[in-house]
């Protein structure tokens, strides 16, 4: 089965291309890339005009809730919201019910992945059973099984010498500890972040420092080690000064961050609307331009969602009663488009690989790239499109998103994996 | 004199005009409190519904005896003797509530927001009675008319708001409010019950009681909260109490002799108060209190579509 995409903006920052070209696939692997390619016989042709193609998206961090919280989202339903905005792959994290902390769990996701998903899953490890941070899960069958990264997302492991033991002992696999970075006695009872805002609103607050306390000792405990240390959501000013210094120490440490946390601030939890509520919270106005240098200048590797589905029931109630997290799968590309490539404070090329090629190479996953022989994972974008988000139409199983309404200009516009259209 | 609002949620909300408005027309209610037949049909046919999620005997009763003298049928929901203990969520308990079509429905809960909440889910007023350390407008409204009927006037007035003020809605409320009519404000209290940038409210810190209490025309002393030793906060009633314990001796020897004390209640007896304090001269504590029912018959009467003045 053959595909030529034609006379789109190919956008590949890995092959530094970025001008019209066609794009042929074949067996789902990218053929040629190249201007005015002939098609070849039994070729379907799609017609990219005035569209961007771009290596296939990849979202290192999402929570699928399979196995155990199908009410909030599923494998099936999950990749599909995926599909829907723009991604080809995703990693899934562990806190799943029971969690992915042994191979078993690891295996039923794939094998729902593999029978109902609509883009690629990786699954990542936990790195302490139960999450309970006090042992070790078996992370090195963890990572025979599949488990592309460790993490104990949704918790901190606060045991300093378990997280090292952790970063050593992974250090054979080539996969990272993937750190949610934050110190459980500082953060203690906040619900959002602690500034003016968290004064005002009697809110109690959750402080940067309980961030940047936790980034500060993980990467001192990378260095001690040698591992390849990422952190997830990073939300801080001083977070992306003590990365930006411990890359140029040369520490194996990366980073990623969310599109709420680039375009959101504290301001927006004045509603009192539980769909501003995440962890880590929106941060003020100068952490959100904080971290957007740090992704502009590379001392942010890639941006993920950090989706969350959560039930209505779960985010309708009182604030601090009200669940952590927001689904991003099916607003990330469009809200990042419209409100940052479009005013020029990110250029497409940036979107672009802080997106496919930085992702997947931070992780060694294939794609990433369109160069000859790679997947044919590709992320075709609208840029003209206007849309308003309606989060009854989404895809996921969940609506707990703070853009409903955004009326937005740009937005994914097929995707195609193993060079099969799955979206629409 | 003008009122549109359905709701009361906080003072931030609120202009300097608005404010007067709600002040005045529960000064002008006040002498319901003195006839001998304490009834006006002011609310005659109207429901009010008293939905407390939280323990409440001062602001509870207050809602209760004002919406009764104003003639209204007022009907008193406690968490404790509900559903809600039962399990169902505050939102499905409220839809509910709202089924039964009240005219006002006034919620005290310990959850920051919950009358926002409310307020965007329901078609009846809403009164924040208290939510969490947010706001507390009505406390912050009997406040003031204390404070107007002892100083005469509200603009250039300082006052000192002293104690817990992280956790206190009562401080929140009357920072706001204060501000806006134009008097200067100073809190003050060991640096860990200081909220963070609470000076951008435009207010001043002091962290040292004798500084705070000088010269200003109202204190304002807070509770503390039995719990906050447990979170690190202070390390014993008794060193609180020491610094930050409003005594007679104290009152004295830095305050100014015309000072109006103030607390919102419930006092801490020997901690933030010495009782010579709270039941001396320059205590206005239950005048507070007497206060507060006029200002609710103030807030019900508005938000019914009153425009002011005394009912017949």
């Amino acid at each position: 089965m053959s595909l030529l995409i034609k006379g789109g903006r190919v956008v590949d920052p890995a092959n530094s291309i970025d001008a019209v070209q066609d794009v042929l696939v074949k067996d789902g692997r990218i053929e040629r890339v190249g201007p005015g390619l002939p098609a070849p016989e039994g070729v379907t042709v799609l017609d990219a005009a005035g569209k961007v193609v771009c290596p296939g998206f990849i979202d290192i961090h999402v929570h699928l809730r399979e196995p155990g919280l199908e009410y909030k989202e599923t494998v099936a339903t999950g990749t599909r919201a995926a599909a829907a905005g723009g991604f080809t792959a995703v990693c899934c994290m562990a806190n799943t019910q029971p969690v992915n902390d042994n191979r078993s769990i690891t295996d039923y996701i794939r094998a729902k992945a593999e029978s109902e998903g609509a883009v690629r899953v990786y699954p990542i490890g936990a790195v302490t059973r139960g999450l309970a941070g006090k042992e070790l899960a078996e992370l090195a069958e963890l990572a025979e099984a599949g488990c592309v990264a460790f993490s104990d997302d949704g918790k901190c492991v606060m045991n300093a010498n378990l997280y090292r033991r952790a970063m050593e002992y992974t250090l054979p696999f080539g996969a990272p500890v993937i750190s949610h970075a934050e110190d459980d006695h500082l953060a203690s009872g906040g619900s959002m972040h602690e500034g003016v805002v968290s004064t005002e609103l009697g809110i109690p607050g959750v402080p940067a420092a309980a961030e940047d306390v936790m980034v500060a000792r993980d990467i001192l405990l990378a260095e001690l080690t040698g591992a390849h240390l990422h952190i997830a959501h990073l939300s801080t000013a001083g977070a992306v000064r003590l990365v930006r210094d411990a890359k140029a120490r040369g520490v194996h440490v990366t980073a990623e961050v969310t599109p709420h946390h680039l375009l959101l601030t504290e301001e927006a939890v004045r509603s009192f609307d539980a769909n501003t509520k995440m962890n880590p919270p929106l941060r003020s106005k100068r952490d959100a331009e904080a971290v957007l240098e740090g992704l502009l200048d590379g001392t942010i590797d890639c941006i993920a969602t950090d989706h969350a589905p959560h039930a209505l029931s779960e985010k309708e109630g009182e604030f601090d009663h009200a669940a952590f997290g927001i689904v991003g799968l099916e607003t990330a590309v469009a809200v990042l488009m419209d409100r940052l490539v479009g005013p020029g404070l990110l250029p497409l090329a940036t979107l672009v690989a802080r997106l496919s090629r930085d992702p997947a190479r931070l992780l060694g996953l294939p794609g990433g790239s369109l160069a000859a022989g790679a997947p044919a994972d590709l992320t075709l974008l609208d840029p003209a499109a206007e849309w308003t988000v309606d989060p009854a139409r989404f895809e996921s199983k969940s609506r707990n998103t703070p853009f409903g309404g955004w009326t937005l200009t740009g937005r994914p516009w097929k995707t195609v994996v193993g060079g099969r259209v799955v979206w629409p | 004199m003008g009122w549109s609002r359905k709701d009361l949620l906080t003072m931030r909300e609120l202009d300097a005009a608005e404010i007067l408005t709600l002040v005045d027309t529960a000064a002008s209610l006040q002498e319901i409190a003195g006839r001998d037949i304490k009834k006006v049909p002011a609310l005659r046919g109207k429901t009010v519904v008293n939905l407390f999620y939280e323990n409440s005997t001062r602001t509870r009763t207050s809602f209760e005896i004002a919406g009764k003298w104003l003639s209204a049928d007022v009907i008193n929901f406690s968490a404790s003797g509900s559903s809600a203990s039962k399990g169902e969520s505050f939102i499905d308990t409220a839809k509910n509530i709202a089924a039964m079509s009240p005219d006002v429905v006034v919620v005290r809960h310990s959850s920051a927001g919950a009358a926002e909440v409310l307020a965007r889910t329901l078609p009846c007023s809403i009164v924040n009675a208290g939510d969490g350390a947010h706001e507390h407008p009505t406390q912050a409204l009997l406040d003031l008319l204390t404070i107007r009927e002892h100083k005469g006037h509200f603009e250039g007035l300082n006052v000192a708001i002293v104690g817990d003020i992280s956790h206190s809605r009562v401080a929140r409320s009357n920072i706001h409010a204060m501000r806006k009519l134009g008097m200067t404000v100073t809190v003050a209290g060991p640096p860990t019950l200081i909220p963070p940038f609470v000076q951008e409210l435009g207010v001043k810190v002091s962290y040292r009681l004798e500084d705070a209490i000088r010269d200003v025309d109202v204190i304002m002393m807070l509770r503390l909260q039995q719990e906050r030793m447990t979170g690190g906060l202070i390390p014993s009633l008794r060193e609180y109490s020491r610094y930050w314990g409003l005594t007679l001796d104290r009152l004295r020897a830095h305050a100014r002799p015309d000072v109006l004390i103030m607390h919102p209640g419930p006092v801490n007896r020997g901690v933030e108060l010495s009782p010579e304090v709270a039941d001396g001269p320059y205590s206005v504590i239950l005048d507070q209190v007497a206060k507060g029912v006029a200002v609710r018959m103030g807030v019900l009467v508005l938000l019914s579509g009153h425009k002011g003045g005394v009912p017949a």
